[in-house]
């Protein structure tokens, strides 16, 4: 078994860093207003219309200041649009099932969930949503949300790459460009493969089935209602976008979403696609790629970490169920689809919450305790391995300014990257966009788990309940949207408490990430020699590696002992109890 | 005090920081250091539940913890009041010189009038005469003077003020040895160099450096971080039913947030200061110390930093026809009334000749004509003969004939050495040329290279012809050089290098270095300057060695090496805190989760108990790490990165492992708990 499991792995590695060039190079091409693309032929003239209806001069640069106003504004109309197309979607069109209002409190979660790219999903999508809430209300987000993450990623690029510069790009032609050129033809070709392997694509009424197994002896077949839908569509923009949010309530574990095998493989591979190239993309505007490898490693080796510690932990399985005498040869499959097996649902779970996806292929749920350990720390972490596309790059950016900051000192200079000093203005933005997700997690979850709210809506107590309410709220506040599910979400206080959350979670670090972005460009750049803060070698690598983990780790250890790892010990060791 | 090093300890500092340390425990002064403020607040509420007994644990486990929390608090002052006390300490040997009680200030119409020294004004004149000590810091406005340095500069050779020149600074406090001065008051008591630089010392009026304030964020960040955490565990505590007491959050709280770098960061920025007094360099401001660290281009001038200040005439080369010893004779001649070194080391070379040495009384007839700029050359008139000596063009003009060929040959090679060639002539005949040399100091050469590998690079401004100057930087060692430089040109260079993104360091005296010294970012003062240099510069260095520029770097690197060096230790340490206090608190609720427990600690009350020593004794165990500064030597950044990581990332993880395990170990040696 493990056999495969290693060959897809290698494979995967290895795809991803081929491939790290070509879309990075594509993506640096993309975010430059000048840029040149293959695409231009086809594109150029409709993005010039946008431009003319939108009343854009693209050349025309924007303040961090105007460039976080302009996609403050955007976000809030954006989340007020689809609020209103869930709350009126009974009187919208493409609604065959004649599906009601969303309520006001799900409703606002939903909308606050698609605008924030977090796509955390408090609704069956098969059974609460019309097609044309779908399509419009939730995949428009699915493509914005993505864009506007690329394009505050690309601000702070810039403002690392240029100096003395009052601006740091455009929002408006950095979201037309990145959609136009970028993820809408991506998601095409994506889709258009999602089909050839069976995901369909349809505005067809569900169809009833007949089932050929009797509810009872004797009675008539039952009926299956099996639900139809645009899905190819929207699950390639879900991946590519790191948006995670399903047409279907079982997400990538439905066949229609995610079919094969090798559609599982590519979809995770499409997960890590953008956020990967765009560490070449930070190598090539900053003018050292050796740079973007070094950040590009960091990553793989955290996401590597993560993998083996959770498969090794999936493999091991459950020893209490083996002593009551279930095989342990195929791990723990609880949970888990067969047509995925152990590897292709565990490289899901951990790709998923290393970047912001938030899709799933299986239950986080019945993972072991370490085996939902890591999907969980990995969101609280900050989703910087790889990460959310854009998000992921602007989160590990300002850990790199943190760690540059923690050990430059040792170098005998006061911290400097890449040319850029680190002052207390650096420093107070990047704590602010690390101070943010952490409080909202601990402190919406420790509100959760001494209200009554908060445990009413538990399947289960114990450690296991604990480790449910910390992801439901370390996903929301890392804009994940997966869920660890064995918690009712769909409740007026969680609605609110988690939609709260997503927005914090999304906009106070937007806002200050953009400020970092501005203060660096500003500045003046420091020559680079041989007494300059090394940025791309090994040792700054594992520097950046431990920065993440130790921050992390630092801060959610005692929140996580009283989950996870006491399940874990509970589990493993409980037979010897002194 | 000059290079006077005092131990580390020293009885009467000590004593006055322990009872410093009690009386920084008032909130006010508490508040600027957020760290060792929340700690404080720890203590008191730890405190407060031992009065009011709230919680179930043994009392003399709570007391002992409370007892331990205050430490931690008393330790941190401890380390800054030591850091003060030492530099109060030289600051008062410093003050000791300015006992002068009264002053002769001139009045308007010119009558001396005697006035207590404190009241004497900036733009004040005061007369100064032989034996007195001069009242203040100023300038020389009229006369001149040998003035005894010694309490300053520890140099007890007395040194020439003048009025007029680069030599017109006086400091005060040091003495008049011979004739009488007028001197311009340039500071108002209390506001002199030496005063700035007790300040900078003492608490009152020592502000924050930009990185201080930078690092106090982040630490601050991180103990917010740490706030939420132990309040959330609180609340996930109830969740679970475990009750976690006051005092364990607040031990739990103070272990993880940085009190050892927040204790000790104080005193690693007066240690700076107080290093570069000890090399009798007094800084404007910690700003600048933090500046010197940063420094990646050095301009050193040629004269004086690397040469020793003078040149040496070290061989006589005389003309076809010409006998070495009539040469040498003529030189000596010339030089007699030359009072320069040059002048000197040529009477000296020319008695290896056989010559007697002479002096100028012997000759009542003779007329001495001294160098100046426009003729550029100096000599003597003397029965019938005029002998000049002087630079190869201008004796060239005044014997008004070309150059014998050897002679001409003889000056160019000179000139491609990088000595100074001088044409020695007798009416219009040329006699032969001296060979001035300028002497390198020694080892400066290896020091550039390790300058070079942490990429500092070195400029060497010189008013010598390209040629010399490249000659002797070739022999220096350093990476450029910047011939014929006028004192603009240095400014216009410290431009360009700042607009190519360095950051420059600079020495300098005269009064037209001054713009140069105020444009570079570290600018030292040579405190036999002018005044307008002192001012414009952010350091004065009270020795006038432009040599020192090259340890003011280094102290300005080991102080940010030092500040790094701790963060990173302490941060370190929070990974075995918690090994030793989440088990102990949770083993009582969740038995299976005592694997946890790496450390194999005795109990919940020792490992809690260990873990708040271990935190407060460390504090104090780092106290003479952060005083002296973390081990320096130039090497490339890549290389220092890796080595302090090793020991103080690395290090900073597992010696609190071992260190909160011996104590576990005494603690249950002696029953504490």
């Amino acid at each position: 078994m493990a056999i495969y499991g290693w060959l897809q792995l290698v494979l995967f590695v290895a795809l991803l860093f081929g491939l790290a060039k070509p879309v990075g190079l594509y993506i640096l091409r993309v975010l430059d207003a000048e840029g040149k693309t293959f695409l231009d032929p086809l594109l150029r003239s409709l993005e010039r219309l946008l431009y003319r209806f939108l009343g854009i001069d693209p050349q025309q640069e924007q303040t961090w200041q105007q460039y976080a106003f302009s996609l403050l504004v955007f976000s809030l109309v954006g989340c007020l649009f689809t609020y209103g197309v869930l709350r009126l979607q009974g009187i919208l069109p493409l609604n065959p099932q004649h599906f009601g209002p969303m309520s006001p409190d799900l409703a606002f979660n939903t909308a606050a969930s698609f605008t924030t790219n977090t796509d955390w999903q408090n609704y069956g999508g098969e059974s609460t949503l019309s097609y044309f809430s779908q399509m419009v209300g939730l995949v428009f987000h699915n493509f914005v949300s993505a864009a506007a993450g690329i394009g505050v990623a690309a601000a702070l690029m810039r403002g690392i790459s240029r100096h003395e510069a009052k601006t740091v790009g455009n929002f408006w032609t950095d979201m037309v460009r990145t959609n136009l050129y970028l993820l809408l033809p991506l998601s095409l070709l994506f889709a258009l493969f999602l089909v050839s392997q069976g995901v369909i694509q349809t505005f067809q009424p569900y169809v009833p089935v007949e089932t050929l197994e009797q509810t009872a002896e004797g009675s008539s077949p039952s009926v299956q209602t099996l639900a139809q839908g645009p899905v190819a569509s929207q699950a390639a923009i879900k991946m590519l976008g790191t948006n995670g949010g399903g047409f279907m309530n079982a997400n990538a574990a439905h066949p229609y979403e995610n079919p094969t095998p090798l559609s599982n493989f590519l979809q995770i591979l499409a997960i890590f696609l953008i956020p990967s190239g765009l560490t070449y993309t930070l190598g090539r505007m900053t003018g050292n790629q050796r740079h973007g490898w070094a950040v590009w490693s960091a990553m793989a080796l955290l996401f590597l970490a993560g993998l083996l510690v959770a498969w090794t932990a999936e493999i091991a399985g459950n020893p209490r169920l083996h002593a009551l005498g279930v095989s342990a040869s195929g791990g723990s499959m609880e949970g888990k689809e067969v047509r995925f097996g152990i590897f292709g649902s565990t490289l899901f779970a951990v790709v998923t919450t290393d970047a912001s996806c938030g899709a799933v292929n299986a239950m986080h749920d019945s993972l072991t305790p370490l085996g939902g350990l890591v999907p969980l720390l990995n969101i609280q972490l900050g989703e910087v391995i790889f990460g959310g596309v854009g998000a992921g790059l602007y989160g590990m950016l300002v850990f790199v300014v943190l760690t540059v900051f923690l050990a430059g000192l040792m170098i005998g200079r006061t911290p400097e990257y890449l040319g850029k000093k680190i002052e207390a203005y650096d420093i107070k933005a990047s704590v602010i966009a690390v101070l943010v997700p952490i409080f909202s997690i601990l402190g919406f979850a420790g509100w959760a788990a001494v209200s009554g709210w908060g445990i009413a809506a538990l399947a289960n107590r114990g450690p296991h309940g604990l480790s449910e309410i910390l992801y439901a709220f370390s996903s929301a506040s890392g804009n994940n949207g997966s869920a660890f599910a064995g918690l009712n979400g769909n409740t007026p206080w969680y609605n609110m408490t988690l939609g709260a959350a997503m927005l914090a979670g999304r906009f106070f670090i937007i806002v200050p990430v953009l400020a970092l972005a501005g203060n660096l460009a500003r500045k003046k750049r420091v020559s680079d020699s041989q007494g300059s803060f090394p940025v791309s070698d090994g040792t700054f690598v594992l520097l950046l590696v431990a920065t993440v983990i130790i921050v992390g780790a630092l801060t959610f250890f005692p929140a996580l002992s009283l989950g996870p790892v006491v399940e874990h010990f509970i589990m493993t060791g409980s037979d010897r109890l002194f | 005090m000059a290079g006077k090093k005092q131990s580390l300890f020293h009885g009467g500092i000590v004593a006055r920081a322990a009872v410093e340390s009690f009386k920084k425990l008032h909130p006010r002064s508490m508040v600027k250091n957020p760290v060792m403020f929340v700690t404080e607040v720890g203590a008191f509420i730890t405190t407060l539940g031992l009065v009011a007994r709230t919680d179930q644990e043994p009392v003399g486990f709570s007391f002992q913890v409370t007892l331990w929390l205050w430490f931690t608090v008393l330790f941190a002052n401890f380390a800054e009041a030591v850091a003060e006390g030492r530099g109060k300490a030289q600051a008062n040997e410093l003050r000791k010189t300015r006992t002068q009680t009264s002053a002769r200030r001139v009045e308007p119409d010119g009558t001396p009038l005697n006035i207590p020294a404190d009241q004497l004004r900036k733009g004040d004149v005061v007369l100064v005469s032989a034996g007195e000590i001069i009242p203040a810091d100023g300038e020389i406005v009229e006369g001149a003077a040998t003035v005894d340095e010694s309490a300053i500069t520890g140099e007890s050779a007395p040194v020439i003020r003048e009025a007029g020149g680069d030599r017109s600074a006086v400091t005060g406090g040091t003495k008049v040895l011979s004739d009488s001065i007028r001197v311009r008051v340039t500071a108002n008591p209390g506001e002199s160099f030496l005063d700035h630089m007790i300040g900078l010392v003492e608490g009152a009026r020592r502000q924050k450096t930009p990185n201080e304030i930078a690092l106090t964020i982040l630490l601050s960040a991180l103990t917010l971080i740490f706030l939420v955490a132990i309040l959330s565990f609180k609340l996930f505590g109830l969740y679970s039913n475990v009750s976690f007491s006051v005092t364990v959050l607040v031990a739990l709280l103070v272990c993880l947030i940085p009190t050892t770098i927040g204790g000790l960061l104080s005193a690693i920025g007066i240690a700076g200061i107080d290093r570069l007094v000890q090399k009798n360099v007094l800084a404007m401001s910690g700003r600048a110390v933090e500046a010197a660290g940063d420094v990646d281009v050095l301009l050193l001038d040629k004269t004086g930093t690397i040469t020793l200040g003078d040149r040496q005439a070290s061989e006589l080369l005389p003309a076809a026809g010409v006998r070495v010893e009539e040469l040498a004779d003529a030189a000596q001649l010339a030089s007699l009334a030359d009072e320069t070194p040059e002048g000197r080391s040529i009477v000296v070379l020319a008695k290896q000749y056989g010559l007697r040495g002479r002096s100028i009384a012997e000759m009542p007839h003779a007329r001495f004509i001294p160098f100046t700029a426009q003729t550029r050359m100096s000599g003597i008139d003397t029965d019938g003969r005029r002998i000049r000596k002087g630079a190869s063009d201008a004796i060239r003009e005044y014997t008004d004939r070309p150059f014998p060929p050897e002679i001409a040959a003889a000056v160019e090679e000179i000139s491609q050495k990088g000595g100074t060639p001088l044409v020695v002539s007798d009416n219009d005949r040329v006699l032969g040329v001296v060979h001035l040399k300028d002497i390198v100091k020694g080892g400066l050469r290896d020091r550039f290279e390790r300058f070079r590998a942490m990429g500092i690079r070195t400029v060497m401004i010189t008013g010598d012809n390209r040629l010399t100057a490249a000659a002797i930087a070739e022999e220096a060692g350093v990476d450029d050089f910047l011939a014929e430089a006028r004192p603009e040109d240095k400014l216009a260079l410290i431009r360009k290098e700042q607009a190519a993104g360095h950051l420059v360091a600079m020495t300098g005296d005269g009064t037209n270095d001054a713009p140069a010294l105020a444009q570079a970012d570290v600018g030292v003062a040579m405190n036999t300057g002018t005044q307008a240099a002192k001012e414009a510069g952010n350091m004065v260095d009270l020795d006038s060695n432009p040599t020192k520029l090259i340890e003011i770097v280094e102290i300005g690197k080991q102080m940010l090496m030092t500040r790094g060096a701790l963060t990173t230790f302490s941060i370190a340490n929070d990974v075995a805190k918690y090994f030793a206090i989440l088990p102990a608190m949770l083993v009582g609720a969740f038995p299976a989760i005592a694997p946890l427990n790496l450390m194999r600690l005795g109990s919940s009350g020792s490992a809690i108990l260990s873990a708040v020593i271990f935190n407060a004794l460390i504090i104090i165990a780092l106290i003479p790490l952060a005083l002296r500064g973390v081990h320096f030597r130039p090497m490339s950044a890549a290389v220092l990165l890796r080595r302090n990581l090793f020991l103080y990332g690395l290090g900073g993880l597992v010696a609190p492992f071992i260190g909160i395990k011996l104590i576990d170990m005494l603690i249950h040696g002696l029953g504490l708990v």
